[in-house]
């Protein structure tokens, strides 16, 4: 079985964040491999281990993106691929998810693996794009996933519950961060990442040309901060008025 | 002269500290006050290959550089420094066994240590002995194709959980010099007459057990003697101390370092005559100090770890880093509890743990005064070469 998990290099989530002046994160900050890949990456190398195949990591980002793959690589998967390209500066998610379509396509795998969202861009976007370009069935919001033969099995994530979802791979899931915990690289790991292969593809190599992006951030607002939450005064029937508000917010 | 790490010995570190901050900080704190053994840590490290820092490849480690080697410790003891202690010795003893061991002794042995599966520790101090190695009365008789052994040990740390301990005994009790008879025995928990006794109540360094150890007419095979040669077990247990002196140079440091951490955090944010106290100067002489000794026990600690790693003897180096390192530790976490004020001896906050830990590192392989002794021998060594 071959597998396909997508990595993102992103600004370290311990860090403060900073935007340049055209709005888009600044990227010349502590960065690190994309938490919610990790969790791709790990239920990408279970799966491997249950059934045999290879781990392979597509990325797109700069040069210095290759440290995320490496950082894959040291927990065990097999090998990687860096598209890094100038015209692919500011990409947005539709160029992005050409880019990665093209560079998967060539590897032809059964199973491609990504997270629901990026830390960092949060659009969710690079997904579908990449399912609808590679003609491949999505299963979203993945929090367990089952592989019988052809036939692919995910517990869909849903706001109260789950849903099963079936399909034949070859497929797509998008994995939340419930489906595996993420293991820690070995030290063995690490030594042998530095011989393990890093293909550096450009755009021309892909045969995808660059367009630029199609999106600009027109401006940038503060999330609302938190209301004050009301204070309820003890005047002898507190325990009353909580439990009220808790059942007019059907919490209970 | 470049003081940078290589991309390697970053990745070691960066992994080191994302598990410190991940799995051990968040428990440090509660585990060490209840005395709870971590064993989740340990499955944990096992996976991560650190049980096998020091076994060669050939065998199933990882044998890092000495460089890496203080740095896996640094990052752990700035978390929790009991932790490293589980490490400590079990990688000495394999450090030994790859060094002197016959080839037959590595195959049997390596293996399960270097995936943790089997733990190990070092068994050299008695109750009558500790800097005076050769004075110890731990005595091992031939007796055909074994030894036997009488004798105790003490403060030997890892010992409940350790599968195999090597323990320096007097194999010929009359020898002069009385190194000449002394050799290391590899000697296997269940073995009849080897017992553990009590965990000794200690002021920190918990987590680890450190506990007593007897040897009632315990039957060891011959094969059991380290490098099968006798009279050389004094020499194999000071050499291994030499990266010994590494890891706890290392364990100092990142003591410090938390202490200079939590210190700086909360002086910035602890308030005081309306201003936070990192304004008064009288605190800043404090953090400048501590950050400039952190940084200079950490080179000092590397330098000593490259000629290690240069194959060089090492005992003067070494001996300054863990000198130094314990030294300033000590100070830095009575400096961070002065800074915490009264918060600094609540056990809501770790420097109080810090504070209790500290003392250890001038304690451990080798005293800090015994160490002043081995770099004044060189010292004077030197001298008398030059003139
Ligand atoms: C928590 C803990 C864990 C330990 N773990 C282990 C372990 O796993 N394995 C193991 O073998 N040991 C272990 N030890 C023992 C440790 O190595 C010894 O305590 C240490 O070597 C000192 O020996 P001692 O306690 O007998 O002190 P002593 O040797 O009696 O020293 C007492 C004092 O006299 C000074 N002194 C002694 N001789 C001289 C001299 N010639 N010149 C100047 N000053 C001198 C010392 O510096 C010290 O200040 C552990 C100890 C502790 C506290």
């Amino acid at each position: 079985m071959k597998i396909v998990v997508t990595v993102k290099q992103v600004p370290d989530p311990n860090s403060t964040q900073a935007l340049e002046s055209d709005n888009t994160l600044a990227r010349d900050k502590e960065v690190v491999l994309d938490p919610g890949d990790e969790c791709g990456i790990e239920e990408g190398l279970q799966l491997k281990e249950a059934h045999g195949g290879e781990v392979v990591l597509v990325s797109m980002g700069p040069e210095r993106a290759r440290d995320a793959i490496r950082k894959g690589l040291s927990m065990g998967a097999d090998r990687g691929i860096l598209i890094t390209d100038e015209k692919l500066a500011g990409a947005d998610a539709l160029l992005t998810g050409r880019a990665l379509a093209a560079a998967i396509k060539a590897e032809s795998p059964d199973l491609v693996i990504c997270a629901t969202e990026s830390y960092d861009g949060s659009t969710g976007m690079v997904p579908p794009i990449l399912a609808e370009l590679l003609g491949l069935p999505q299963l979203t919001f993945a929090k367990k996933v089952e592989v019988n033969g052809t036939n692919l099995k995910v517990n869909r994530q849903t706001a109260d519950g789950y849903m099963v979802v079936e399909a034949a791979m070859p497929a797509l899931i998008t994995v939340t961060a419930a489906i595996a915990e993420p293991r820690y690289a070995s030290l063995k790991g690490i030594m042998a990442a530095r011989s393990k292969e890093v293909k550096q593809v450009s755009l021309q190599d892909l045969g995808v040309d660059g367009g630029g992006p199609a999106e600009t951030i027109e401006s940038v607002a503060s999330a609302e901060t938190r209301k004050a939450g009301s204070i309820i005064e003890d005047d002898g029937n507190a325990v009353d008025q909580i439990v009220k508000v808790l059942a007019d917010a059907k919490v209970i | 002269m470049d003081f940078e790490l290589s991309p390697q010995q970053a990745e070691f570190r960066d992994l080191i500290r994302e598990f410190a901050r991940r799995s051990i900080a968040p428990v440090a704190r509660e585990w060490e006050l209840s005395g709870r053994y971590p064993a989740e840590i340990v499955d944990e490290m096992k996976k991560m290959g650190l049980f096998g820092v020091l076994v060669p490849d050939e065998y199933g480690g990882s044998a890092v550089d000495a460089v890496s080697y203080a740095i896996v410790f640094e990052e752990i003891s700035k978390a929790w420094m009991g932790i490293a202690g589980i490490l400590g010795s079990h990688s000495l003893a394999t450090w030994m066994l790859a060094r002197y061991g016959t080839p037959g002794q590595r195959r049997r042995w390596l293996p399960g240590l270097a995936t943790g599966e089997h733990r190990s520790g070092i068994a050299l101090t008695e109750p009558g002995a500790g800097s005076d190695l050769q004075g110890i009365s731990t005595v091992a008789r031939r007796d055909g194709a074994d030894y036997i052994v009488n004798g105790a040990k003490t403060w030997i740390t890892n010992a409940r959980h350790a599968d195999l301990l090597p323990v320096l005994v007097k194999t010929d009790a009359r020898a002069e010099p009385r190194h000449r008879g002394m050799s290391l025995l590899m000697i296997e928990a269940g073995t009849l007459g080897f017992s553990v006794g009590k965990d000794l109540d200690k002021l920190g360094y918990k987590g680890t057990e450190s506990a007593e150890v007897f040897f009632t007419d315990c039957r060891v095979p011959v094969e059991n003697l380290l490098g099968g040669e006798e009279g050389r077990g004094l020499q194999q247990a000071l050499s291994a101390l030499e990266f010994g002196r590494v890891n706890i140079a290392g364990r100092a440091v990142g003591v410090a370092q938390a202490c200079l951490d939590r210190a700086l955090d909360y002086a910035r944010q602890r308030q005081a005559f309306g201003r936070p106290i990192a304004d008064f100067q009288a605190i800043q002489l404090k953090l400048a100090d501590m950050a400039t000794e952190v940084q200079a026990a950490r080179l000092l600690t590397w330098w000593a770890a490259a000629a290690l790693d240069a194959g060089k003897r090492a005992d003067l180096e070494t001996g300054m880093a863990k000198l130094y390192a314990s030294e300033i530790c000590i100070k830095a976490s009575l400096e961070a509890m002065r800074i915490h004020g009264g918060y600094g001896y609540s056990t809501e906050y770790d420097v109080e743990r810090f504070y209790r830990d500290a003392p250890l590192m001038a304690i451990g392989e080798g005293t800090n005064d015994i160490l002043r002794t081995v770099i004044a021998r060189r010292l004077y060594r030197a001298h008398d070469e030059e003139s």
